[in-house]
């Protein structure tokens, strides 16, 4: 069904619980997997972000039809809120799910490097 | 008549010409085009003649999603940036003739139909700013507000006969309507509960539909421009209703929507199909599978042709759909993300950008065949001048 879940309540429910289960996963420890990318992978996925990532979010993550990406935006949130949303989306909305292409590992480093800032394409 | 006021004005036609280069070099506008160069907010204005690059200008800002409108003798060209950046470029000496930044985060604009106002559609703040075209200086500020002050990023914003501008409000899920026939502070129409989520919006070529494409519902908002007393009308309600739509990696856009063959070829959103609907019932006639979620679906000007592009990462192809049999008849695969293409006024050809090689691809659309390809960095939007008489562009 294209109808999409209405706006907030819903949205929280399934958010919640997908933390829920982020935490779980998270709570037994994986034996070694805290391992950032290789580079060549770290240039691609910088490359993703800017590019597509920044066609909703603007190239410079400074907000487009999504919200701004930048340091200033995502203090204060929590890492694994953040890694759940892109990896899974934001169903009603047109923020895509992402896991296809990025493992959990990737988007926890990703999720770290957005909150350094002065990401650079080139 | 005195001498003295001879020789003055033989010098200063003398100095005119000297400006202006000489007569020899003297050219229209009509076969040129502006290409932008998405990550060093630079553009290349080029020729589609003998398809060569005149200039590249340099220093115009944040150009993600940058679109451009052209004043109506064709010299000019408007260039709206992602930063809020508005600026005028001569396109026959590829110089700025003036630039400001008027937003905080733009996503789009329109000229208006006696070409002396220019606006533009802003995410932040949200609403549509309206310039004087010649100066660059605004003449109206049009806040998207809604439920009680809440600023409504503007979508879809194109321009309609009567001197009107038309857009919609992402989040709020209303079109408005902004009549700037009588002076320059509009009177505006607004249409409420179009649907969830209008994420961009199209005039159909004869200027009579209204167009808003919904992210939050299956279906379109449409308004009948000759009869805008009878509100907005839901067209292709349940389009694939019952079917798990796909992410949609990129918004599709409705700029380019094709009309061809007494149909309109759009992009389906969350499918890989190009939908064809009957431009006179609205109703979905057929639908094309294709190879992704497709972005742009362009009809050639005689619309003997659709060209499609695709989101990432299905976007390294080009598809052609025959309008005739409704087939595909050529898939090319240029390289990664092609963002954008746009054919030349009569058609014969297409510029096609190839963002990750760095190249724009030019193809021969009776031949289907590469002609040639120019070196241009990182390019998205093309926009040729010929856009000018264009009602919604
Ligand atoms: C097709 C458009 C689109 C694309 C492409 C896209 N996003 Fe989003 N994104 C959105 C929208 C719209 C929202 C806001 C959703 C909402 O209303 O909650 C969002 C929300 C987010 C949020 C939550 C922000 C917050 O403060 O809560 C994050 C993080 C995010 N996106 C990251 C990404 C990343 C990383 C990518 C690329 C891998 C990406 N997005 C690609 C449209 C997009």
């Amino acid at each position: 069904m294209m109808k999409m879940l209405s706006q907030s309540p819903a949205r929280n429910v399934f958010i919640s619980a997908g933390l829920f289960f982020l935490l779980l996963a998270f709570s037994v420890p994986a034996a070694g997997t805290e391992q950032d990318p290789e580079p060549k992978r770290q240039r691609e996925l910088i490359h993703l972000l800017v590019q597509d990532c920044g066609s909703c979010h603007g190239l410079t993550l400074k907000g487009g039809l999504g919200p701004a990406l930048l340091p200033q935006d995502l203090e204060g949130k929590d890492n694994e809120y953040l890694s759940e949303v892109i990896l899974e989306g934001v169903p009603g909305t047109p923020m895509p799910p992402w896991n296809v292409e990025i493992t959990e590992n990737e988007v926890r480093w990703l999720v770290r490097r957005m909150k350094e800032g002065e990401i650079n394409d080139r | 008549m005195t001498v003295k006021y001879l020789i003055r004005t033989f010098v200063f036609a003398a100095l005119l010409l000297a400006s202006s280069g000489s007569l020899a070099d003297m050219r229209g506008s009509g076969d040129l085009g502006v290409i932008i160069e998405r990550a060093s907010g630079s553009i290349q204005i080029i020729e589609t003649t003998n398809r060569t690059k005149l200039f590249s200008v340099e220093g115009l800002g944040d150009l993600s999603h940058a679109s451009v409108v052209f004043s109506r003798d064709q010299r000019f060209a408007f260039v709206f940036g992602r930063d809020g950046g508005l600026t005028k470029v001569d396109i026959l000496t590829g110089k700025i003739v003036k630039r400001v930044v008027q937003g905080g985060n733009a996503i789009g604009g329109a000229i208006s139909q006696d070409g002396k106002l220019v606006a533009v559609s802003n995410y932040e703040p949200g609403g549509v700013r309206v310039f004087n075209s010649q100066t660059l200086e605004m003449v109206a500020d049009i806040p998207a507000e809604y439920d009680g002050g809440l600023l409504s990023k503007t979508v879809g914003l194109v321009d309609a006969p009567g001197n009107k501008f038309i857009f919609s409000l992402y989040d709020a899920g209303q079109t408005w309507i902004a009549d700037f026939s009588a002076s320059n502070t509009p009177v505006i129409t607004k249409f409420t509960d179009i649907g969830l989520l209008p994420y961009d919006g199209l005039i159909t070529p004869d200027a009579r539909y209204y167009i808003a494409g919904l992210f939050g519902e299956d279906g379109m908002a449409m308004l009948d421009l000759w009869h805008p007393e009878k509100g907005i009308k839901r067209i292709l309600d349940g389009y694939g209703r019952g079917e798990e739509p796909l992410p949609v990696y990129k918004m599709p856009h409705l700029e380019g929507w094709a009309a061809a063959g007494g149909n309109i070829f759009l992009p389906a959103i969350g499918r890989y199909e190009v939908l064809v609907v009957s431009a006179s019932s609205w109703k979905e006639v057929a639908r094309i599978p294709v190879h992704g979620q497709p972005v742009f679906a362009m009809a050639r000007p005689d619309g003997r042709q659709v060209w499609v592009n695709f989101a990432h990462p299905k976007n390294d192809v080009l598809q052609v759909i025959d309008v005739d049999t409704m087939s595909i008849i050529k898939t090319f695969k240029p390289g990664r993300a092609i963002l954008h293409m746009e054919f030349t006024p009569r058609g014969e050809q297409i510029w096609v950008s190839v963002r990750d090689r760095n190249v724009v691809e030019v193809y021969d659309t009776t031949t289907l065949e590469k002609i040639t390809e120019l070196p241009v960095d990182t390019p998205s939007g093309i926009f040729l001048s010929a856009r000018a008489s264009r009602m919604g562009l």
